[in-house]
């Protein structure tokens, strides 16, 4: 499973879905609103996504996870709109029969999910800027 | 032949919208993106940016049809 929110992620609910007979190993990754970042203090955030097209390369992403590894299930939420600090941005876990391959499969999905799904953070600096941030981590203006 | 436009992230803050609808003698993708690139003065070269069209990813070559929805994507940053 993979969805973009608007609501705040409920992390104990996705965690409840991982649940299985087979699985003697759940990890799960949470990625929060930090209040740094390139040595800038940050008051928060905002995503937006492409949202046709993010869902169909997160699904895509998953059922990747579920061909690579020997696990049981896995799923993965990203949050849109405007977030403060400390909030879920983004959430991953994946359950497994072993640990190995749940934080293989867990290290996969996000690391996946930052590289292609078309989702845009823009951070709010603590002196009232604003900038898109790009991967090599260099704000654009606007 | 007329193409819907969606705009995200620093590409929508530069041309000032979401989205739009344009009348164009484009053909294809990269024909598209240096029209609207000149007309809305977007910094990006194609080698920085994704393109779909319909919402699937495709390549820069893809021939358009009338009333296509192209969207060009700035570097992700989620997570």
């Amino acid at each position: 499973m993979f969805a973009i929110s608007e609501a705040p992620i409920d992390t104990l609910r996705l965690q409840h879905g991982l649940e299985a007979d087979g699985a003697g190993a759940v990890v799960c990754f949470e990625g929060r609103v930090r209040n740094y970042n390139a040595g800038r203090a940050v008051n928060g955030l905002s995503y937006q996504a492409y949202i046709e097209l993010a869902e169909a390369e997160g699904r895509r992403i998953v059922e990747e996870a579920r061909g690579r590894f020997e696990i049981e299930r896995v799923s993965c939420v990203h949050r849109v709109g405007d977030l403060a600090l400390g909030d879920v941005a983004v959430w991953a876990g994946v359950s497994a029969g072993h640990r190995a391959a749940a934080f293989d499969a867990c290290r996969y999905v996000i690391d996946e999910v930052k590289a292609r799904v078309p989702i845009w953070k823009r951070e709010h600096y603590a002196d009232g800027e604003s900038g898109w941030l790009h991967p090599d981590g260099t704000p654009v203006s606007g | 032949m007329n193409y819907r436009l969606l705009y995200f992230a620093s590409l929508s803050d530069a041309a000032g919208r979401a989205e739009e609808r344009v009348a164009s003698e484009a053909g294809d993708v990269r024909a598209l993106y240096a029209e609207l690139a000149a007309r809305h003065g977007f910094t990006f070269t194609p080698e920085r940016l994704r393109v779909a069209v319909n919402g699937a990813f495709t390549d820069w070559n893809h021939r358009l049809a009338d009333n296509d929805e192209v969207v060009f994507l700035p570097p992700v940053s989620g997570g």
